[in-house]
């Protein structure tokens, strides 16, 4: 027998608990999954604080994604109340166990005063560019607009910028930093495959700029052509929402790791030797530091670089992507990163293994006494003696080597003895040297 | 017998091979089993002092010893130790 609509609205009210505007609003955050069963166009001129979109359209093939757990209570509204019963009315055939649906909808939200968002609107460009992450419930427009708001340092335009700078770029980091100060090599097209043959000579950051705005015009891209240094690095990091370490000495990587440490900026590592990489995040203060993974570079024989030692062009390729992977996490939120992980990557092998990693409780940078002794512009000292480590920068209260014109003075050379406490006591700061010349 | 991991940089001194057995139920006793079949290794990972390098980070079963008991943390015959110093490369 046929049934009108009204007879379905009927049925969907008997049975789809209702709750009203001023019930959702009084609920404890998390206590129900809110989602918005409009339609874009509507969602876009406000929603629910915390709300997710889910169109009627798409209800029974995203709720899954979005509410794996069908005992999770969720709460549907649409514009008047209507459409949100029936939608309702599947979840429940679909099994979950707690769903009901806002009476009014977000008319009578707003009709009762409560508060709502406006969410980013990309524009029609933008929605066409980037719509398979505007898919994924994980970025959504709000993720897309996030990451178009976010600024990315690459620290090396060669194997590991280069494909890091191009998905960065892709995925629409809405600026992208890149510190090189180096021109294109014809023997660096083997991997770098941001440059191209015809641009051998010419500077790396404009050769990267080029491909970065060949492939996605709208991304603003900055050119530090200079070697980054104890002097300039922390103008140069200052503003970005992370970094991606891809340089080939152990000098930048330990002033770069100092820097990113004091502004409190990620830094995503990478390194690697012919056939094999390794790659961490460092989140400063909530995970280890490049000083706490290693305390001390290894003699050069040991750790040749990629013009010495050679590479297998493709393991930066993946290294590199691993670390764009690593940057779009940090900047959309998402995801566990490799914080307080190393992982290696053996490519003859095609082999991961992934090694857990501690905060140094006596890391010259990151510790409790070395925070402290930096926040009082001090050096950090240890027992009376200051800490020495490789690299140290000078002039901004890491202490360690002090820096003078034509060489490097060392601290006082007395390493701490195994498990002895690092303390800042309250040593009268040496007098600021003039800075080295790099 | 505990499975050593050779890094590639290092590899060279063991006759290019990746992993080795080696005897020692200490990882004192497993780097001097290693130095003593591949004594070039010796300056490599050990000071003068005879204690691991710092620039050479050692993990049983991927956990730094520096955080067990250093030298002195003990292998299990089925266990995996990896050496591994830093890398350069960009």
């Amino acid at each position: 027998m046929p049934r009108s609509y009204a007879d379905l609205l009927r049925e969907a009210r008997a049975q789809v608990p209702e709750v009203s505007p001023q019930q959702v609003d009084a609920l404890p955050s998390g206590a129900a999954v809110l989602i918005d069963v409009r339609e874009a166009s509507e969602w876009e001129q406000g929603h629910l604080p915390g709300a997710r979109h889910i169109s009627k359209s798409y209800i029974e093939g995203q709720i899954e994604g979005a509410v794996p757990d069908r005992d999770t209570p969720v709460i549907l509204y649409c514009a008047a109340g209507v459409r949100s019963l029936f939608a309702a009315q599947t979840l429940t055939e679909m099994g979950y166990t707690d769903v009901a649906s806002m009476s009014g909808g977000f008319q009578a939200w707003k009709s009762a005063g409560l508060d709502f968002e406006t969410p980013v609107v990309l524009s029609a460009e933008q929605k066409q560019r980037y719509s398979r992450h505007l898919l994924i419930p994980e970025v959504g427009a709000a993720g897309q607009a996030r990451l178009l708001g976010s600024k990315a340092l690459l620290v090396g335009a060669g194997g590991l910028g280069s494909p890091a700078a191009l998905y960065l770029a892709a995925a629409g980091v809405g600026t992208i930093g890149i510190v090189d100060f180096d021109i294109v090599d014809v023997s660096n097209l083997q991997r770098q495959i941001v440059h191209t043959t015809d641009r051998v000579g010419e500077r790396k950051v404009e050769s990267a700029r080029k491909s970065i705005n060949a492939l996605n015009p709208g991304i603003k891209v900055v050119p530090h052509e200079e070697m980054l240094v104890a002097e300039n690095v922390e103008r140069i990091i200052a503003g970005y929402d992370v970094i991606l370490d891809g340089t080939d000495t152990f000098e930048t990587r330990y002033i770069l790791n100092d820097a990113a440490v004091a502004a409190g900026i990620p830094v995503v590592h990478a390194s690697v030797f012919r056939f094999e990489g390794q790659l961490t995040t460092f989140i400063p203060f909530e995970g280890p530091c490049y000083r706490c993974l290693y305390p001390t570079p290894p003699p050069p024989e040991l750790a040749p670089g990629c013009s010495v030692a050679g590479v297998l062009g493709v393991v930066p390729g993946i290294l590199g992507l691993l670390q764009a992977t690593e940057a779009l996490k940090v900047l959309l939120g998402i995801g566990h990163t490799l914080a307080g992980r190393l992982l290696l990557f053996d490519a003859l092998e095609t082999e991961f293994t992934e090694l857990q990693l501690r905060r140094d409780p006596n890391c010259p940078v990151c510790s409790d006494a070395a925070v402290l002794a930096r926040a009082e512009g001090r050096p950090l000292t240890v027992d009376g003696v200051r800490v020495e480590a490789p690299f140290l920068m000078p002039m901004t209260g890491f202490g360690g080597a002090v820096a003078v014109p034509g060489g490097t003075v060392p601290a006082p050379a007395t390493p701490a003895p195994p498990g002895r406490t690092v303390a800042a006591p309250a040593t009268p700061a040496l007098p600021a040297a003039p800075e080295a010349q790099a | 017998m505990s499975t050593v991991f050779i890094p590639a940089v290092l590899r060279a001194d063991v006759g290019g091979v990746k992993s080795l057995q080696l005897e020692g139920d200490t990882i004192r006793a497993v780097v001097g089993s290693l130095v003593e079949r591949h004594p070039s290794l010796g300056s490599q990972l050990l000071t003068d002092g005879g204690d691991l390098n710092r620039f050479v980070n050692v993990y049983v079963n991927g956990q730094d010893v520096r955080y067990l008991a250093g030298l002195d943390t003990p292998v299990a015959p089925a266990d995996e130790v990896r050496l591994l110093p830093a890398m350069a490369g960009g």
